[in-house]
């Protein structure tokens, strides 16, 4: 790849990320911390629990407090519960010591593999999905080329099109999105909730798809392929290092291909410590009544 | 989002009635794009009445129609209208509660100030207020220390303790200002209270009634009663005083290591700027609000100045005793305002699964039923903190198991859920019932068995309903201390 090449693929990467959807972060006021910390332990086999180094990562950040001789460290600690931010670490030198850097560096690769890792075929199936996949080939097309995550080809559009039938009121779509591991600790649960909220307002949903290497304009070339009247997608968010699970929801009245990103209204948070699946389930199954009922979504949709 | 709620509190105490009018601030704390999170923010006091003496027919009976006659008057001069009102507590406290006809005088002032507002009595509830009507709670979580809240009022203190903004203890004192009088010199009365104190400790002399008033023989009362209240903080080493002051049916363990004390309620008046007078409202409140000025125990521990002295409690029963339900909630084809919801809860067991459920809400359900024909209950849960949906779809079967015998005698399930699944619970109850007929569940509220809901209409767009929650009136809780921890800090 040549100079002028690069420049031509960075400048189109900045024009698309310029032009996407907000996303929506982990808040520290939308953050619940609860107990335990749930970070699951990988299994420890045959080592020698003797021999093994202490798991840093089932640290509970927001009880650790590393400052020496504190003026008033319970009053510290006190504030800490509430954020989940790394504040109160102490140094070493003009520096972070070395728990803090390595947590840091821990919490870090963990996002990232949530980022990297594929959505399990088995949870797909046990979900009883419809599986589609977009125009990208792998995770690094997907990573690079986020138009490719919207649109999809003929075969998966004939898919689409069989799934949900022609001018469905509600489609329920499920994608990857930045983070399998939301997906797969949240969309069942909360996918099962949207359904019996739906049918106490005498809705009902078809089918729900998976797409594979999904990005959130997905629903636009789904409310094209369908005509559906409200498209509701579950998403991984991009992880942070505060949590990799969580999902957003992204809901779309009459979504249709250039459709402005302000007419999406959005759940995000939704994971054990922020909105749990469930609830979240039963507040966008009212929200989708709502909008059939307003016929609209966004900012047109007043609350 | 700017919905506000105006709010009365109405307090009669053994020496006075009050009544105030505040306006309570609806704001959602949610991030914009989160699941709404709605919450009481500022509450201001917009109307604060004239303090008058409670008006008492004799030493045992309040009267009723003066005590009306103050409120319709300050309901005249505040220039809000009964209609205006949408929440608030009446409050009986103090041993104006122990009187006969209390509950007389509350049922006809409930029905009297607003539609959604709760008469209520009992001791922990009103240590809770007063501490929170001098912003005693704010303060201890602002500075992340350990504070004793006395309410020092004509016949009992509340003590509260807040531990880092958070209630860990409550109890009550038969310390006041008015455990005598006194009238033109002389000795009117001699409260019970300090007999049974004169039997129980020696070398504390009480006065009889029909002595003289003098300083001399006074002056140590006051000073007995100040060191009870040391000794309640922990701030001395406890001995038969204490014991012998407390309340009849609660109990206190002394804290130890508080950061500081802090008092409300008419003799806090005195502590900071004492009538010249010795004798200025015919009691020994100046002589108690000077002995614990004096006090060196509580110097040294350190006293905390609160926003409210003798208006603490009424400012918490007006602006402190609503709050607002969780911002998922389902509701359909209920009539509001819910009033005097007797709460069953169940065991951390007997919710473990949709059977267990059902079956103890047929068993304690059943009892309610029996009781008087018709009450309709509120089902306290405490949910789980993510449940799968197949959880909540076996409580909610469990809840529709356990409810037919009531829901065929014609009552609706009113569900109160701690944990956050209100919405997603009443959305799978809801089709199971037949979609059809009352249901209301809501979330973020913590209530035990004993204690009354009130629940009013929904407000800031039917996203939350205010609640009150009420302690058992009029009835002696024993260990007060242990299930007000257990149900947190409320109300």
């Amino acid at each position: 790849m040549n100079d002028k090449e690069l420049r031509a693929l960075i400048e189109r990467m900045i024009a698309e990320v310029a032009g996407q959807a907000p996303t929506p972060q982990v808040k520290g006021s939308d953050y619940h911390p609860m107990e335990p910390q749930g970070v699951t332990r990988p299994s420890t086999g045959n080592i020698d629990p003797a021999a093994a180094i202490p798991d840093i990562t089932q640290t509970d950040l927001r009880r650790q407090y590393l400052v020496e001789n504190p003026r008033n460290g319970r009053a510290f600690l006190d504030l800490k519960q509430k954020t989940p931010a790394r504040i109160g670490l102490g140094r070493a030198g003009a520096r972070y010591k070395t728990a803090t850097m390595l947590r840091f560096r821990a919490d870090h690769a963990a996002a990232q593999d949530s980022c990297f890792s594929m959505v399990d075929e088995a949870f797909v199936k046990k979900g009883g999905f419809v599986p589609v996949q977009t125009l990208c080939r792998d995770k690094d097309e997907y990573l690079t080329r986020p138009d490719k995550g919207r649109r999809f080809d003929e075969a998966n559009q004939a898919i689409i099109r069989q799934t949900l039938g022609q001018k469905p009121r509600v489609a329920l779509v499920v994608g990857d999105g930045l983070s399998s591991a939301a997906i797969e600790a949240n969309a069942l649960d909360c996918l099962e909730a949207i359904r019996g909220g739906l049918k106490a307002y005498g809705l009902e949903a078809g089918p729900a798809l998976f797409v594979k290497f999904c990005r959130v304009g997905a629903s636009d070339h789904i409310g094209d392929l369908t005509g559906a009247e409200v498209v509701c997608m579950l998403v991984g968010e991009r992880p942070g290092l505060v949590t990799a699970e969580s999902m957003s929801a992204y809901l779309t009245y009459q979504p249709h291909i250039g459709i402005p990103e302000s007419k999406r209204t959005v759940v995000s948070n939704i994971h054990r410590q922020g909105t749990t699946a469930v609830e979240a389930g039963a507040h966008i199954a009212e929200l989708i009544h709502t909008m059939l009922e307003k016929k609209a979504s966004g900012i047109d949709l007043k609350l | 989002m700017h919905e506000s709620l105006l709010s009365v509190g109405i307090d009669i105490g053994t020496s006075t009635t009050q009544l105030v009018i505040s306006r309570l601030t609806l704001e959602n704390r949610a991030g914009p794009f989160s699941v709404p999170r709605i919450a009481i923010g500022e509450k201001e006091v917009l109307y604060r009445s004239a303090i008058h003496f409670t008006p008492l027919l004799s030493e045992t009976e309040i009267d009723a129609e003066g005590v009306r006659a103050i409120v319709a008057e300050e309901y005249r001069k505040s220039g809000f209208r009964q209609a205006d009102i949408s929440t608030g507590a009446v409050i009986i406290t103090g041993e104006t509660a122990r009187k006969e006809n209390a509950r007389q005088v509350l049922a006809a002032l409930s029905d009297f100030a607003g539609d959604f507002v709760v008469a209520t009595a009992g001791p922990d509830l009103e240590s809770i207020l007063a501490a929170r009507g001098a912003g005693i709670d704010e303060y201890s979580k602002e500075y992340h220390n350990k504070i004793l809240h006395f309410d020092i009022g004509g016949g009992t203190s509340n003590l509260a303790l807040y531990d880092n903004g958070t209630l860990t203890a409550t109890g009550c004192l038969d310390v006041g200002g008015r455990l005598i009088k006194t009238e033109q010199g002389r000795i009117t009365y001699v409260s019970p209270a300090l007999e049974r104190l004169g039997a129980a400790v020696p070398g504390v002399p009480i006065p009889r009634a029909g002595g003289r008033a003098e300083i001399s023989s006074l002056e140590p009362v006051a000073s007995a009663l100040t060191r009870a209240l040391e000794q309640a903080a922990g701030l001395t080493p406890p001995d038969g005083l204490l014991k012998a002051l407390m309340t009849r049916d609660t109990a206190w363990t002394p804290p130890e290591g508080v950061d500081g004390v802090s008092f409300s309620g008419g003799v806090a008046d005195c502590i900071w700027s004492p009538p010249g007078a010795d004798f200025a409202y015919g009691d020994i409140g100046v002589l108690l609000g000077r002995a614990i000025a004096a006090s060196p125990a509580f110097q040294r521990a350190g006293i905390v100045r609160g926003a409210e002295t003798i208006r603490a409690t009424v400012v918490g029963a007006g602006s402190h005793a609503t709050q607002v339900s969780g911002s998922t909630i389902f509701y359909r084809n209920v009539s509001f305002p819910l009033k005097n919801l007797p709460v069953l809860r169940l065991t951390e067991d007997e919710e473990g699964s949709g059977d267990k459920l059902a079956a103890a809400l047929r068993q304690k359900a059943g009892w309610f039923a029996d009781q008087g024909g018709m009450t309709q209950i509120a089902l306290s849960l405490r949910g789980e903190t993510n449940p799968a949906y197949g959880r909540i779809q076996d409580l909610a079967r469990g809840i529709k198991e356990g409810m037919e015998p009531l829901l065929e005698r014609g009552m609706f399930p009113v569900i109160a859920v701690e944990g956050d699944v209100a919405k997603v619970l009443g959305q799978t109850l809801w089709p199971l019932l037949g979609a059809e007929g009352a249901i209301l569940c809501l979330d973020g509220i913590s209530a035990g068995s004993g204690d009354f809901l009130d629940i009013g209409a929904p407000v800031a767009g039917g996203a939350v309903l205010p609640v009150v929650v009420k302690t058992l009136a009029f009835q002696s809780r024993g260990a007060a201390n242990t299930s007000q921890q257990q149900r947190g800090d409320r109300p």
